[in-house]
């Protein structure tokens, strides 16, 4: 079975991800301990997250997806720990971890391609959020595959300008597929 | 109690029990120097920051306390990046404060601005900007902590102009729990399972060796060691970093492993069945080409920083904790190995075949370097630190100068910091008083820091330095010549440019010269009655000599080459 894609295309897709929701402290420079440790090491970093986590001020959640590929995950996850700032570590395989992504896309429009981009986005669960005579702002809330995949039926419209967050992500519930 | 952000920087630092701080003012820390005239705390004034950060160093070294500096803004703070990264290499304790420009000032290019955390962010175990003068006891406290717990290592605290003339309620944090470091666990409990398997591991080994590291030293076990290797009777080999952690007059000791090290203690390792390390991290210089680096041998790896554990050779297993705890609990376990008999014997075959040797001195010079070495060591007192830069003369004191107790050798490790020797020395002798403090020094590293000299002059701190003086970048000389078909590009420096001892004169030491073995003597001699100045020797040394036994870059320790008088046909 081929690996799942993400992240928009293949080509730039690891063959093995992996998802750390790292808690640190909400201070300045912490993103740049983090950004410099993975440049310095050699990690690769596929897409990073933050935000302020769990209704206080103190802490903040990153969720970095990480190539297992470009080092041993063991490797990312203890240098990560010694980040002074870094507070806890958890360490999510994509077949443990419910994750999702926001996808923005503003798609000029005219009267031809109308039709067929209300059909994409309705089959596709995006809503549109912003709208005026010449283009429409849509938005998808979901899975980075559902996200891959609007992105890729919005190849066929010219005029696109897509914008991703990257994913956050949490643990699954109850028992963890077995490996 | 109001004080403001400079005396409660100073107050905080006397809290810490700090006694020496090594420095030079500037613009930016000039309020931290004010209340500085009214401690207890002794501050050495040096003549370049690089000073300062490896006198820390040294004295950290040599006493097992952290180090302190402190050196204003821009360049002062960017010249003390070296020791810092030095420090960062070798996981030495060191608590570095610079001076930044006034918070408002933060971004602008101010005069003497520079992002110093930013720059330090990679060679620090962390760092700090203080924001408020509230807040500098909590930091100071914290800063201290970090450094010196887990892993150690050093810590910069920025302190903004304005946050040290502001004025602050004095407190100082009580405990570790108001030090708000939530994300900060340095010890863990030993995982018994891994115990277990270690127990096990050794039970089934026959060719053990206790491949030890300078973590050995950081965690103090120097006497778990000796009490671990002699209840196994496993042979102990001890790296740059670790000379000194376990006596080199003990029967069990191989000496130091690696590129330079000793027949005996790199084969040991290379026929080990098991490879216990200890505060090792499989450091190149030792390993020498990894794939082939002890291939039939498992590996329990003790150390207290968990991201060492299959960073270079995968182990089967891994022992998070210090090392003086891994050791008590191994004792406590009972681990044993099978009779060690065959081993001995072959390891002591080496040791016949292939003792450390050197060519025979000659009357009239130039001077033998392992002998100069050899020579002073046999005439200094017991106990007599040594600290060197880096090169040939480097490991040549490794392996030739006796080591029996920690906090003797000083020296640069994973940076490879020439200049490093002087400034160590100087920081050395400043904690440890009572000890001779011997810097064996090379020609070319002597050269980088030398200054440091008027520092211990005019701070009365009486070291001697004995420069190996080839006349060359030894060490690079050495390659070109086995590696570079002796082009020698860039290597030549002058025995007598500059004059050394007119240059330790200037700066108010005593100067001597030796080129033949009679002067050799003479000034070692004469070197040991001076105990007020500074004493600087210069010992004309044989270019052409090499550094042996030596691993080529990149290849296997399978090919060590020995001495050419020990060599087939020799």
């Amino acid at each position: 079975m081929s690996p799942e894609p993400f992240l928009g295309t293949t080509s730039h897709s690891p063959v093995r991800h992996h998802i750390l929701s790292v808690l640190v402290e909400n201070k300045a420079g912490v993103l740049a301990r983090i950004a410099g440790l993975f440049a310095r090491r050699g990690f690769n970093i596929y897409s990073l997250a933050v935000a302020p986590s769990e209704g206080h001020a103190r802490f903040s959640r990153v969720t970095i997806v990480v190539d297992a590929e470009s080092a041993p995950l063991e490797q990312i996850v203890g240098q990560l720990d010694k980040l002074v700032n870094v507070v806890a570590i958890t360490d999510l395989a994509p077949s443990d971890a419910v994750e999702r992504e926001l996808l923005l896309a503003t798609i000029v429009t005219d009267t031809a391609n109308r039709t067929p981009l209300l059909d994409l986005l309705a089959n596709a669960g995006a809503a549109i959020v912003d709208v005026d005579p010449g283009a429409v702002t849509v938005m998808l809330a979901g899975t980075p595959r559902a996200c891959d995949e609007l992105e890729r039926s919005l190849e066929t419209f010219s005029g696109v300008e897509i914008h991703r967050t990257g994913r956050v992500a949490l643990p699954r519930l109850g028992e963890p597929a077995p490996k | 109690m109001q004080l403001s952000g400079a005396a409660a920087l100073i107050k905080s630092l006397e809290q810490q029990g700090v006694d020496t701080v090594f420095g030079l003012p500037g613009g930016a820390i000039l309020p931290v120097y004010d209340p500085l005239i009214d401690s207890t705390i002794r501050h050495i004034l040096v003549r370049h920051e690089q000073g300062a950060g490896h006198m820390a160093e040294g004295y950290s070294l040599a006493t097992g306390r952290p180090g302190v500096a402190i050196v204003t803004s821009g360049p002062g703070a960017t010249n003390i990046v070296t020791p810092i990264a030095n420090a960062h290499m070798d996981s030495t304790p060191l608590v570095v404060i610079t001076g930044q420009v006034a918070t408002g000032m933060i971004g602008t290019d101010a005069f003497q601005e520079c992002d110093i955390t930013g720059i330090t962010m990679g060679i620090t175990k962390h760092n700090f900007l203080i924001q408020s003068a509230q807040e500098i006891p909590r930091v100071v406290a914290a800063a201290f902590h970090l450094a010196t717990t887990g892993r150690p290592g050093p810590v910069l605290i920025d302190v903004p102009k304005d946050v040290a003339q502001s004025m602050m309620d004095w407190w100082y944090p009580a405990s570790v729990d108001e030090y708000d470091l939530p994300g900060y666990r340095p010890e863990v409990p030993l995982d018994e399972d891994a115990l277990a398997r270690a127990v096990a591991l050794i039970g089934q080994s026959e060719r053990p060796v206790l491949y030890v590291g300078g973590g050995t030293l950081k965690s103090n076990a120097a006497k778990e060691l000796i009490a671990f290797a002699e209840r196994t009777r496993m042979p102990v080999v001890t790296t740059l970093m670790a000379r000194g952690a376990f006596p080199d007059s003990h029967e069990l000791h191989l000496g130091m492993p690696g590129m330079h090290g000793v027949y005996a203690a790199v084969m040991a390792i290379q026929k080990s069945d098991l490879l216990i390390s200890l505060g090792a991290r499989f450091d190149d210089r030792v390993t020498g080409k990894t794939s082939s680096f002890a291939a039939g041998a498992k590996v329990i790896h003790v150390d207290i920083d968990r991201a060492e554990f299959n960073k270079i050779r995968r182990v089967d297993v891994a022992l998070q904790s210090n090392i003086g705890n891994a050791l008590q609990a191994l004792d406590a376990a009972g681990a044993a190995p099978k009779s060690l008999d065959p081993w001995w014997q072959q390891l002591r075959h080496w040791q016949a075949q292939y003792p450390l040797v050197y060519d025979e001195p000659t009357t009239d010079g130039p001077l033998r370097p392992q002998h100069v070495i050899e020579a002073i060591a046999k005439k200094a007192e017991p106990g007599s630190i040594v600290t060197s830069g880096v090169g040939q003369h480097q490991m040549w004191a490794a392996q030739f100068w006796p080591f029996e107790e920690p906090g003797t050798w000083i020296n640069s490790g994973g940076a490879g910091t020439m200049g490093f020797g002087v400034p160590a020395a100087i920081g050395a002798k400043v904690g440890r008083p009572d000890r001779t403090v011997w810097c064996i020094d090379g020609d070319g590293c002597f050269q980088m820091t030398a200054q440091e000299l008027v520092t211990a002059r005019a701070e009365g701190i009486p070291i001697k330095v004995a420069i190996l003086n080839n006349a060359y970048l030894g060490m690079v000389r050495q390659w070109q010549e086995m590696f570079y078909e002796e082009r020698y590009s860039e290597v030549y420096l002058s025995a007598d440019l500059p004059d050394y001892v007119k240059w330790a004169e200037a700066m108010g030491c005593v100067g001597l010269r030796a080129t033949n073995l009679k002067e050799m003597h003479d000034v070692i001699d004469e070197a040991n009655t001076i105990n007020d100045v500074p004493v600087v020797i210069d010992f004309r040394t044989d270019a052409t000599e090499k550094v042996f036994p030596m691993v080529a870059a990149g290849a296997s320790n399978d090919d060590l080459m020995v001495h050419p008088s020990q060599r087939a046909g020799a």
